[in-house]
């Protein structure tokens, strides 16, 4: 967005709406709303709702829901507001952007809340109707901002949203609160038609979702459609915005959110392994909708196990994998700390199991809507004893999809546990998703490869004889006759399996089960380098959900005429093997994470180069203005030149 | 095992691994003698330890049951008891505190073809592990939980467990234990198992008649063993053991036999005036007033009433099968919503990455 707000540029062309209206249609390139409003409103819904319309259109785009942790916080205080940040392009575009264009305030408290991160000159579009005494008192404004003048910065369009809401229901039959509640649709028409979305898709959405009540979908329906129709006849708003499609590679997209990828990708992962995938997990905040969506997959021999508690949920899957199938489990922060002793047991008796981590702020209970990075060190060490596992880590919501692929081949490869790090952000952030073809997927049955033969040679079968090569020990499934074998957590002697107190054996399975771990690197493949001028001398390297801002933030240092190259890990455990000699080619590396610099500690110790950590924990990922003054930062330090400013004012 | 429809994967590598193995071993092993369960792992319990008795009585009724060995699983947790799985050559896990029904539940859940076990004691079952016992139970899971009560923590060398004595001197509890501890079957049946027994290490035959009615069992069984520790809790069940003390303090439950135990059958089970169950001398009521054992009772407050007549200091102490009801069990169910939700839309992955709302982009 540039230094003057398109959405206050003059009309210039002209078209004729009904009633006789003047109305313009101004072409954007990029936009960037945020719906704010009590957590009651229904704002989630109403961005989803936009975002599907937006993608269906075939915009790029990326989204930003933040939403309190409680379910119902008192209405109209700042604690209940709960938004949705949506960022959509004709071109390819990395993050949810770094502050709204439009803010769109259901009541005071949402205005209180956002009002910050509008930038003068923004549109402010509120609902008059709740600018009430009460709950203007509320959140503490002694006079209406409305009329106070302390909106004047901004372009402020007052609508009183819920008022025409009711009067186009007036005959529905609803009760004026039930009638209210669907000022959201109101609103969401009004920005349909602001936008030029297609609303084919939201009518058919609400018939679907309210088919047992149809009274309310007819509701929900009219007040969307007269939404749409104020916009068109109001004198209120002169001028409509066109984005056209983003251009994106031939093929067959979707509107997907980082939680509906992984589950569709541990889906995958079993098809294509041919196993049964089993999760056993406890309902927890941001990982839960995992849950809820394998639950529906039935029909793909997925069985979902809601556990007592976040222990029982992975000593299951250590279960089900012991038995053959794909042991999946699935949690948050807090449930990887009450798992750790469990995902000892599965280091121990090397047997696959995909442990997700959708990350929140912690420690402890922590935030549990918001996003953070800072599990990482748990997910390396968080165990008793020398207990290495992999760990890797997705980048965008769609990358989930990819990454609980990635999980599986190496879970089932190397007999392992295996850590997926995705986090808040991710889990509930939504892109454009290209669907990949089935038979395209990655084909994991070699990966599986169960004993049924004995290996020793008296003909007894060694559960601890190592495949050479990965250093797997064979995966013998009850069922196989003449396979029975005893495993556990005590320490294994090599080979056979047995119980051993034997110092020197311990030692050696220590650096077995090590070696197997980093051995793993080898199956990488080389480490991407982003430099596109191939003259950089600064690196930034990330890992998980930062890629979009840090990849947004290069873009803008490219354009100010200077060089930087990026690196995003997808393996945070083992690193990629040629990591350490790409990175020592850098005058420096930056390192940006939300977290105190948990990458940094790990790249600093296993590299010995000196990274720059930029760090932040605000429950929201970067922005990327923040993350190019800080990369602008570093190269002039190391080069001393000043870099000009950017001049499309942050696009990306 | 069952000849049902398990919705067990009729292909794939799990069936084919089976299938192989089955191959070259020609029919699956089922007329087994109890040297065929034993492994060549030395066993490691102290000498007179209860377990032993235990371990003979198990391998030895097994080949009765006509189940193959690699067709059985024992998931144990930590404790004295949890070293169970490997003297026993069968698939087995060794696995972690108090966890074993959990990972017992994900294995069964996911291979319902497998005869599952639990070994367990007093400390992983019903202190660190009491969540997930409640919880299996109340599922009713396919498995059998043996449950080893010796009153105490052994392999920690001595403290007083959730099962001993109120008053119970031990290294933890210089001036005894404050603590209440849990009765085991009660505990059980408050969770709604559909199987509860309760059997003495050193019966044999008692035992071996309570492990095969469990093992035949259809859903959780739980039976509590009580079990001698003869280094830090030596005796402690001797008032039952002892036959000049056992008769007089011991109920025998037999289904459809009245409830009439000690020396010339003195004593007797009836009704008392709230609902429950009382002691009474034989002589002193009518026949017809002897409560006539039932466990198919549907209800389990009759059951629960049984396992309340003892005392923490073993008085009145019912032993064999309190309660054995049918019900569906966890897998089963799951299995059909498995086969019921594949009839409805088979499975098809591309459609399912597509999802409902897509939109393409021409080339």
């Amino acid at each position: 967005m540039t230094a003057t707000n398109p959405h206050l540029t003059d009309p210039e062309a002209g078209s004729s709406a009904p009633g006789g209206l003047v109305k313009s249609v101004v072409e954007l390139d990029r936009v960037v709303i945020r719906l704010a409003g009590d957590s009651g409103d229904g704002m989630q819904l109403t961005g989803n709702r936009f975002t599907s319309e937006t993608a269906s259109f075939g915009n790029d785009l990326s989204t930003l829901p933040n939403f309190p942790a409680e379910i119902r916080a008192p209405t109209g205080t700042l604690p209940g507001v709960s938004s949705f940040q949506l960022h959509f392009a004709d071109h390819d575009i990395m993050t949810p952007g770094d502050a709204p264009d439009v803010l769109v305030a259901m009541n005071p408290a949402a205005l209180k809340a956002n009002l910050a991160d509008l930038p003068g000159g923004g549109l402010l579009i509120v609902d008059s109707d709740e600018f009430t005494p009460r709950n203007l008192a509320k959140v503490g404004y002694a006079t209406s901002p409305l009329e106070d003048g302390s909106l004047e910065g901004w372009q402020t369009v007052a609508v009183p949203l819920t008022s025409m809401t009711l009067d186009a229901l007036t005959g529905s039959g609803l009760g004026k609160k039930e009638a209210e509640r669907s000022k959201n649709m109101f609103t969401l028409g009004l920005l349909s038609w602001m936008y030029h979305r297609p609303t084919e898709g939201t009518i058919r959405f609400l018939e679907r979702q309210f088919r047992r009540k149809p009274e309310i979908a007819a509701a929900n329906i009219a007040a969307f459609r007269a939404g749409y129709n104020y916009g068109e006849t109001t004198e209120a708003f002169a001028v409509s915005y066109e984005i056209k499609p983003a251009p994106m590679a031939p093929g067959r997209y979707r509107n997907i959110s980082g939680n509906q990828a992984l589950a569709l990708g541990l889906v995958a992962a079993g098809q294509r392994a041919g196993l049964p995938l089993f999760l056993g997990a406890y309902p927890i905040t941001p990982a839960s909708d995992i849950l809820h969506e394998l639950s529906k997959h039935k029909a793909f021999g997925v069985r979902t196990f809601q556990a007592e508690d976040e222990i029982a949920g992975v000593a299951a899957a250590i279960g089900a994998s012991f038995g053959g199938a794909l042991g999946v489990t699935t949690t948050s922060g807090p449930g990887i700390s009450l798992k750790s002793e469990a995902i000892g047991l599965a280091v121990m008796t090397e047997l696959p199991l995909l442990v997700v981590d959708v990350q929140r702020g912690g420690p402890s209970t922590g935030l549990p809507t918001k996003t953070e990075q800072s599990d990482l060190l748990q997910a390396m060490f968080g165990r008793n004893g020398e207990a290495p596992l992999p760990v890797i880590a997705p980048r965008s919501p769609g990358d989930c999809f990819d990454a609980a692929l990635e999980a599986a081949r190496i879970a089932l490869t190397y007999r392992t546990p295996v850590i997926l790090l995705s986090d808040g952000y991710l889990a509930n952030g939504a892109e454009p998703w290209a669907v990949p073809a089935a038979d395209a997927l990655p084909d994991l049955t070699g990966a599986v490869g169960f004993a049924t033969e004995p290996n020793g040679a008296d003909g007894e079968f060694l559960p601890y004889l190592r495949d050479p090569e990965t250093l797997a020990r064979p995966w013998a499934i009850p069922g196989t006759a003449g396979m029975q074998h005893r495993i556990g957590g005590l320490e294994k002697a090599d080979k056979t399996g047995n119980i051993s107190y034997d110092p020197a054996n311990h030692d050696l399975m220590t650096r077995l089960r090590q070696a197997k771990v980093d051995g793993i690197a080898a199956s990488l493949p080389p480490t991407e380098v982003d430099d596109p001028d191939g003259d950089a001398t600064v690196a930034v390297i990330g890992w998980g959900s930062t890629y979009g801002p840090i990849g947004a933030a290069c873009r803008r240092i490219r354009r100010s005429g200077r060089s930087v190259a990026q690196l995003h890990l997808r393996h945070l455990n083992p690193m990629p093997a040629d990591l350490g000699d790409i990175l020592a080619r850098y005058e420096r590396v930056i390192c940006p994470e939300m977290n105190l610099g948990q990458l940094a500690l790990l790249l600093r110790a296993k590299f010995l180069i000196d990274v720059v950590s930029h760090t932040q924990v605000r429950g929201l990922p970067f922005r990327a203005a923040e993350l190019a003054a800080v990369i602008q930062d570093v190269i002039d330090s190391t080069s001393g030149t000043p870099l000009a400013a950017d001049p499309t004012g942050g696009a990306e | 095992m069952s000849t049902i429809d398990l919705g067990m994967p009729a292909d794939g590598p799990i069936a084919d691994a089976i299938s192989a193995s089955v191959t070259a071993q020609g029919e699956k092993q089922t007329a087994l003698k109890a040297k065929d369960f034993k492994t060549d792992q030395e066993v490691r319990w102290c000498p007179g330890c209860g377990d032993y008795v235990i371990l003979n009585a198990v391998q030895s009724f097994l080949p009765s049951l006509g189940i193959a060995r690699e067709d059985m699983v024992i998931v144990s947790g930590i404790g004295c008891s949890s070293r169970f799985p490997y003297y026993m050559n069968t698939y087995g896990m060794h696995s972690i505190h108090g966890r074993a029904p959990a990972i017992a539940t994900g294995l069964a859940a996911s291979r319902p073809d497998l005869s599952v076990w639990v070994v367990t004691g007093d400390g992983d079952a019903l202190s660190i592990g009491g969540n997930h016992l409640i919880h299996a139970l109340r599922r009713n899971v396919n498995m059998t939980i043996l449950l080893f009560n010796n009153r105490i923590y052994g392999l920690t060398k001595g403290q007083y467990s959730p099962t001993s004595e109120v008053g119970k001197v031990t290294k933890s509890t210089p001036m005894g234990s404050l603590d209440h501890p849990f009765n085991p079957v009660s505990l059980a049946l408050g969770a709604d198992a559909t199987f509860v027994g309760r059997a003495m290490d050193s019966d044999r035959k008692g035992l071996t008649d309570v492990l095969r009615q469990a093992a035949e069992h259809q859903g959780t069984a739980l039976v509590e063993i009580y079990q001698n520790c003869n280094i830090f809790n030596d005796g402690a069940f001797d008032l039952l053991k002892d036959p000049a003390t056992g008769p007089q303090w011991t109920i025998p439950l037999e289904h459809g036999k009245p409830l009439v135990f000690g020396p010339e059958g003195a004593s007797c089970v009836v009704r008392d005036e709230f609902g429950g169950l009382r002691i009474a001398e034989t002589s002193q009521v009518d026949a017809t007033e002897i409560v006539v054992h039932d466990a198919t009772r549907e209800d389990p407050s009759y059951a629960f009433a049984l396992s309340r007549l003892s005392s923490q200091d073993l008085r009145y102490t019912p032993m064999g099968v309190f309660r054995a009801v049918q019900k569906p069990t966890y897998e089963a169910m799951m299995a059909e919503q498995l086969h019921a939700a594949g009839t409805g839309s088979p499975a098809d992955l591309d459609a399912l990455l597509a999802g409902g709302d897509t939109w393409t982009v021409q080339g």
